[in-house]
């Protein structure tokens, strides 16, 4: 083994010459960002995961794309025109477009990739995202079993046609969203499985992967072929998993990375005064709630309880002692920083937490339950200190306030996701993050069809048919109003009680120019510079 | 000698065969699939993954199957990284892993016998205390406190070594951190050991004869003293296993430990089988090794 670290000392050696000479030599730019956890693939219609996103929105590049501000803005697509119908969207593409491999980019790569999103072979868990496209659905759900069926057609090279169901005045969002990536057909025939491997990996990004070393880190360098290039200053970037937080935050100040992905919940504090300029923290497209089971007796059948229950709760307490970083409390469903939506939030948001008390043990009486007879039920929440935290908190204002005898279980993650799914819980903790600026994104998930991410089991005609409506007209502003009154019936129902709405926090180095605050916390390498210094 | 190791080898056998048959029901028995996710899954698509990976069959049945992949060398997909093979991660990650502790376990046994030794032919000194209350604290306190410490310390404070990554420089703190409570364990063992050679008539004798101290340490004492080290180094290897999964995620090191972690609470059934089945190799291994050098050391125990 000593031979072993010899060796391996003249290797880093000679290393160190080679990168100190050609440090010299250019000045090359390169941001290192931590990312969180290990990005589990690089294909854009098999991911998931946030830390993916990341990776591969500087990969790839949809028909739109995201400014530095979040708004949507030409991508592989320089314009677009829309039926008055709002259900024929015609895509002209770029004409110098082209793959990192000099390919030219054209509207059949689109075609190609769609299809294969949908496709029930791909297996993609976000498939659902294309549901508006004629067919979508069907194709995923198997009933279809012929991809070209799909809503989608290359009228010629450069004009991609897409047909939908219905007009949903969020579509130009759905088409910069992951899943509607395009892949290289010729690459992925030619690598199969290995297709995402560094030195086989195609994209229209603007930037190309050059190295992956799982657990390690993964980079990318500039890619010369983007329609773009000329604007993107950035020569360089890699990216660190970095799924221990307060390992992060040292090596950031230690100067090893020039942003972090999160900041550790118990050193906020200490952060927000050392490094005031180097905090951002803003709000996220999220909302923290607790879900109820309605299908639990006690529960579903008694509206005034879960309202007493939703009263009970002190939020400014949770938010100002608990989650400190800036969380707003949520009395709404889809929370704010959404163009042109008004908030629906309940009634007693105007009331001082005194009254909501008040109101709260009045209800709770009206119900039926009092000391003697204290309504009994479980909190459960997957593994983490703040979730834990939390939880307690929530179990002692209901035990102080009204007299519920609440325990609290703790699962580890895949068991609490399958708990939620079969509805084996009381009063579950719960979080949802917006996958596009729409608040059909939040109100979708308690329709009587969702499926298992409705797991209150909340069912509701009126609900169902007022959200239908909503999709189908084409004017934003009928349609947000017919939205805000689904949401605010949906509120009033109970079904899940909003606890407080999402912040991001990332540490950003002061040399590091174009981070910009979007709601969606997307942040392309494209608008990055960083400062030699 | 050959007839004693063949019967050691012999047991190793059935013993692999059992982990890997408690392993694969004991994961499978937890509830929760490596495709649960919180986001829509229309159940034909989850019907399409799971006959993908054959999760569809019943689980003797997907034994059998990982059984006979197993005879062609054939560790599965992951289910979460999904761009790769089970065998290429731990490929990838095991060298580093090796490395990282091999290096601890060099530490552990030359810094623990030095230590040892020493405080043996000093008992009741101040020296003696000192190496024995740093093996106390080495023992008592977890390497996950011991090792943000030491981050702390020479990584930011005195910016001796980097903080997190993984090159040259980066060795020098992990190792450290694996090692310490495999030091102290060795640093009391041999202690203990070595002060009852001291005492025994043989080292008796070759004081008596006029043998120089030095002399009588090398060549006479240390061969016995050594044998409860060398039969403890089955145990130190597990612990600097079980130990490096958690110091390789507190320095993001790229190895297999946190494969072991995280395949487990993700489900991911092929990558936790895998590393099982390679760190029971490991363990058997090294067992094995220590069986060996105790029966080369001892001769007592040859005649078996």
């Amino acid at each position: 083994m000593n031979m072993a670290f010899t060796r391996l000392k003249v290797v880093a050696l000679a290393t160190l010459i080679a990168v100190g000479t050609a440090a010299v030599a250019h000045a090359e730019t390169v941001l290192r960002r931590g990312n969180g956890a290990e990005p589990q693939t690089l294909d854009p219609h098999k991911l998931e995961g946030v830390p993916e996103f990341n990776i591969t929105a500087d990969l790839f590049e949809g028909l739109t794309t995201y400014a530095a501000n979040g708004d949507v803005v030409p991508g592989a697509a320089k314009s677009w025109d829309i039926s008055d119908d709002g259900l024929v969207y015609t895509f002209h593409l770029r004409e110098d477009g082209k793959w990192s491999n000099g390919d030219p980019l054209t509207a059949d790569d689109f075609v190609y990739s769609f299809r294969r999103a949908v496709d029930p072979a791909t297996a993609s868990p976000y498939s659902y995202i294309l549901d508006p496209i004629v067919d979508a659905a069907e194709i995923t759900g198997g009933t279809e079993k012929d991809l070209t069926k799909l809503g989608i057609k290359a009228l010629d090279p450069h004009t991609v046609q897409i047909t939908l169901k219905a007009p949903t005045a969020h579509f130009l969002q759905l088409v910069r969203h992951n899943i509607s990536f395009p892949v290289n057909k010729a690459v992925v025939d030619k690598f199969g499985d290995q297709w995402t491997r560094p030195g086989n990996l195609v994209g229209n990004g603007a930037y190309m992967l050059s190295e992956w070393t799982p657990q390690a880190s993964l980079t990318m360098v500039k890619n010369p072929n983007f329609h773009d290039a000329a604007s993107v200053k950035l020569d360089k970037v890699v990216y660190y998993p970095t799924e221990d937080i307060p390992e992060e935050f040292k090596r950031f100040r230690a100067g090893e990375l020039d942003v972090t992905n999160d900041v550790p919940n118990d050193q906020i504090a200490t952060v927000k005064k050392d490094y005031k300029a180097e905090f951002h923290n803003e709000a996220y497209l999220g909302t923290y709630y607790y879900v109820i089971n309605l299908t639990r007796d006690a529960l579903g059948k008694s509206k005034e309880l879960r309202e007493a229950l939703a009263l009970a709760i002190n939020r400014d307490v949770i938010v100002n002692k608990i989650t400190q970083a800036g969380e707003m409390p949520a009395y709404s469903w889809v929370p704010p920083g959404l163009k042109g939506y008004e908030q629906q939030p309940l009634d007693f948001k105007s009331m001082k937490q005194a009254d909501r008390e008040a109101l709260a043990k009045k209800l709770y009486k009206e119900a039926g339950y009092s000391a003697d007879k204290p309504l009994k039920l479980e909190i459960l929440y997957n593994t983490s200190d703040n979730h834990k935290k939390i939880a307690v908190a929530i179990q002692n204002m209901w035990k102080k306030v009204l007299g519920v005898d609440a325990t609290l279980t703790n699962q580890e993650w895949k068991v609490y996701l399958n708990t939620r799914k079969t509805k084996s819980f009381d009063v579950a903790r719960a979080a949802w993050i917006g996958d596009y600026m729409d608040p059909y994104t939040f109100l979708q998930m308690f329709t009587s069809t969702a499926g298992d991410q409705n797991d209150a089991g909340y069912n509701s005609k009126e609900y169902d048919t007022d959200l239908d409506t909503a999709q189908k007209t084409v004017d934003q502003g009928a349609r947000f109003k017919l939205l805000q009154d689904a949401e605010k019936t949906f509120v009033n129902d109970y079904a899940m009680i909003p606890i407080y709405h999402y912040t991001t926090k990332h540490l950003v180095a002061s040399k590091v120019k174009g981070w910009e605050f979007n709601l969606l916390d997307i942040h392309l390498e494209r608008y990055i510079e960083v400062a030699s210094n | 000698m050959l007839h004693y190791f063949l019967k050691r080898l012999a047991g190793a056998i059935p013993t692999l065969f059992i982990i890997i048959t408690v392993s694969f029901f004991l994961i499978h028995a937890a509830p929760g699939g490596p495709f649960d996710t919180e986001r829509h899954m229309t159940k034909e698509i989850e019907a399409n993954l799971k006959r993908a990976y054959h999760l569809d069959e019943s689980v003797p049945q997907q034994f059998l199957r990982y059984l006979v992949g197993l005879a062609h060398g054939d560790f599965g997909p992951s289910f979460q990284s999904k761009d790769y093979t089970v065998a290429e991660l731990i490929e990838g990650g095991f060298p580093t892993s090796l490395m990282l502790g091999s290096l601890a376990m060099l530490l552990a046994l030359v810094a623990g016998l030095s230590a040892g030794i020493i405080a043996a032919f000093r008992q009741n000194t101040g020296v003696d205390y000192s190496v024995m209350g740093m093996s106390m604290i080495g023992i008592a306190v977890p390497n996950f406190v011991m090792a943000p410490i030491l981050t702390l310390v020479f990584g930011l404070w005195l910016s001796v070594v980097p903080v997190g990554g993984w090159e040259w420089a980066n060795v020098i703190l992990p190792v450290i951190a694996l090692a310490l409570p495999q030091v102290a364990a060795i640093a009391r063992l041999t202690r203990g050991s070595m002060l009852e050679v001291l005492r025994s008539n043989y080292v008796r004798t070759a004081r008596a004869k006029g043998l120089p101290s030095r002399i009588t340490v090398m060549r006479h004492a240390i061969r016995a003293a050594i044998i409860p080290v060398v039969s403890y180094l089955g145990p130190a290897v597990a612990n600097i296993i079980t130990g490096s999964v958690v110091i390789e995620k507190i320095f993001s090191i790229p190895g297999i430990g946190r494969y072991f972690v995280q395949g487990a609470l993700n489900r991911d059934y092929t990558l936790v089988m895998g590393v099982t089945i390679f760190y029971g190799v490991i363990i058997i291994l090294c067992n094995l090794a220590s069986d060996l050098l105790y029966g080369l050391l001892d001769p007592k125990v040859r005649y078996d």
